[in-house]
């Protein structure tokens, strides 16, 4: 995919009037498991807002209390100034939701499906329009038990986008897409928040949330551990150099400047100043005559932040960690 | 994939705004093509409380109905009104409501906009329908085929069946709640089916029992409606009688509907 990230400022996000405000929010399970630990963010007008996680982060334990299915053991929750456990009415004829696994009776046809939306949605798309939206447009007289899960995903997309809803919250919608799906599904959702709506995702694809998000926040154990635009997020990280240290040679022997770590012959440097660090080992490589074998330099990615995050136990120290590096959220 | 989807937040406040007829229907139509096509429950709604009522007839050529004042054919006809309303309204639909929720259905309809208590009345519609249509049915039939009189009462009659179709599905709503698959929803109805159909005097009417059983079975769940029913089509019951029926329905409404509250699940336990 082309990795054309938006400018945040400009267009049609609205940071100054926020659409999600979460407010030290909890939920525990009758078990005594704390999902969800005080977790506070804001998601503004027109935002693209990604909750990133691996599994058991509490993603969909947060997005069941933004969607009003659960009702928080703690803290605040406010969808379009509203509480959506308490004021139901109010929020869902505005909001539109995929969950993770569609509830779809198997029965029924893929249109029937859609009718059956209709009716309990206001302002509803036509359902032609509404499946030609997700490409489904072909499948209409397939009962759903005969789709893909791909399609069944495609089916949940296009009955969450059935109301033309302000506030669109998809628990991981891409997952169970093969590649082209899910390139389309981007597509879509970008083309929805360039209109104006504000989208809250889940993920465990780091390219999506990446490629998508205006902003991001990383889950771990029931907290947010890091928060911000991908950038910011990516920054608060150290680039890496790798390389075999050639035969004869010591790692004591390596300059330095460089702050080296070795584990056998295996050497890895981490750096925030990967140009000038890496012009140094190639220098230095020149000036021994010595090759480098498996040579590998990578400036920081969502990847990297993220798999250290998820190695990490929850409270640990991580550079720039805390939910205060995002401009709108919370203290 | 897309198009035509700009002007989403403009145009989003100014379509169709639902209401709660429309919702009801929509879910409603789609139950019903659902109750359609599963095969097994349509024939049993269908065909069951015929079957019933002709075997009960047989049954009741043994018992002693002299104190009742009732025919075999006036018994066998108003305890299949409540067969009816046992098969087509409480079995079926604690098997739907179980179904929809472990497909995550009922889950995924409350992220929309109708509200909890239409879901489950919207999801009933078809099987209250149906049931309707059968008590039709019956009392056509009763009427026109077996001498049996025109109801004496409609209004008690059309209260008895009401009420029925009602407490039928909310106690059905709080079976689901204990029944984890669809097969056991065969063995969680049980219960409910037995007591009712042995002890709220669908096929052996109370008058029959001895007295300390007969009191304790004016207590059970069904007992206000199928007396309700009996006085409305036949006659005959006292203020008095009618009274307790009508609390033993009302009673045991307020308690299903309080049970559904407290126990029923939107999801399955995970």
């Amino acid at each position: 995919m082309t990795r054309t990230l938006r400018d945040h400022g400009a267009g049609a996000t609205d940071v100054d009037r926020n659409v999600i405000e979460v407010e030290r929010l909890r939920r525990t399970y009758s078990g005594g498991f704390q999902a969800v630990n005080e977790i506070s963010f804001t998601v503004g007008e027109g935002e693209l807002f990604a909750l990133l996680g691996t599994n058991g982060a509490g993603k969909t334990s947060t997005v069941e209390m933004l969607e009003g299915l659960a009702r928080p053991s703690g803290g605040t929750v406010r969808v379009l100034g509203h509480d959506p456990y308490t004021e139901r009415a109010e929020v869902r004829p505005r909001t539109g939701v995929m969950l993770q696994e569609g509830g779809f009776p198997s029965d029924l046809t893929v249109k029937e499906t859609v009718r059956m939306w209709s009716g309990c949605t206001s302002g509803a798309r036509p359902t032609g329009e509404a499946l030609d939206l997700v490409g489904m447009g072909k499948r209409a007289d397939v009962r759903v038990k005969q789709l893909s899960g791909g399609e069944k995903r495609r089916l949940d997309l296009a009955l969450a986008l059935l109301g033309r809803p302000e506030v669109l919250f998809l628990d991981e919608p891409t997952t169970g897409l093969d590649a082209e799906g899910r390139r389309d599904t981007w597509d879509l959702v970008r083309e929805l928040r360039d209109g104006g709506t504000t989208v809250l995702l889940t993920t465990h694809y780091l390219e999506e949330a990446e490629g998508l998000a205006d902003r991001l926040a990383i889950m771990h154990g029931g907290r947010i551990v890091v928060s911000g635009t991908p950038s910011e997020v990516t920054a608060t990280r150290p680039a890496r150099i790798r390389f075999r240290l050639p035969t004869g040679m010591e790692p004591g022997q390596l300059p330095l400047t460089l702050m080296a770590a070795a584990d056998g012959r295996q050497i890895e440097i981490r750096t925030q100043h990967l140009q000038r660090d890496l012009a140094e080992l190639l220098r230095w490589a020149e000036e021994f005559g010595v090759h480098l074998d498996k040579l590998d330099a990578r400036s920081a990615s969502l990847e990297e932040a993220f798999l250290d995050i998820a190695a990490q136990r929850t409270g640990a120290t991580v550079p720039g960690a805390g939910t205060n590096t995002g401009g709108a959220f919370a203290a | 994939m897309s198009t035509a989807i700009t002007q989403t937040v403009e145009e989003s406040t100014e379509g169709p705004t639902t209401t709660r007829a429309g919702r009801l229907g929509a879910l409603g139509r789609a139950e019903m093509t659902l109750l359609i096509r599963n095969r097994t429950m349509l024939f049993t709604a269908l065909f069951m409380p015929l079957l019933l009522i002709a075997s009960a007839k047989s049954f009741l050529q043994n018992v002693d109905l002299d104190g009742t004042g009732l025919s075999i054919m006036e018994i066998a006809m108003t305890g299949g009104i409540g067969m009816v309303l046992l098969l087509v309204v409480y079995m079926n639909l604690t098997s739907a409501y179980t179904a929809r929720r472990e497909e995550l259905v009922l889950k995924r309809l409350r992220t929309g906009e109708a509200s909890d208590a239409e879901i489950l009345a919207g999801t009933a519609l078809p099987a209250a329908s149906l049931a309707v249509a059968q008590c039709v049915v019956l009392i056509v039939a009763g009427i026109a085929l077996l001498d049996i009189s025109a109801p004496q009462r409609p209004e008690l009659l059309v209260l008895g069946v009401l009420v029925g179709i009602g407490l039928m599905a909310t106690l059905a709503a709080a079976s689901a709640a204990f029944t984890r698959t669809v097969e056991s929803a065969q063995i969680t109805i049980l219960p409910m089916l037995l007591i009712s159909s042995l002890g709220s005097g669908l096929f052996t009417p109370l008058e029959t029992l001895p007295d300390k059983i007969a009191s304790f079975c004016e207590l059970l769940p069904m007992t206000g409606v199928v007396t309700l029913v009996r006085a409305g089509w036949l006659g005959g019951a006292s203020g008095g009688d009618l009274a307790m029926a009508g609390l033993n329905a009302l009673a045991w409404l307020v308690l299903s509907v309080f049970a559904v509250k407290l126990w029923f699940r939107w999801e399955p336990r995970r």
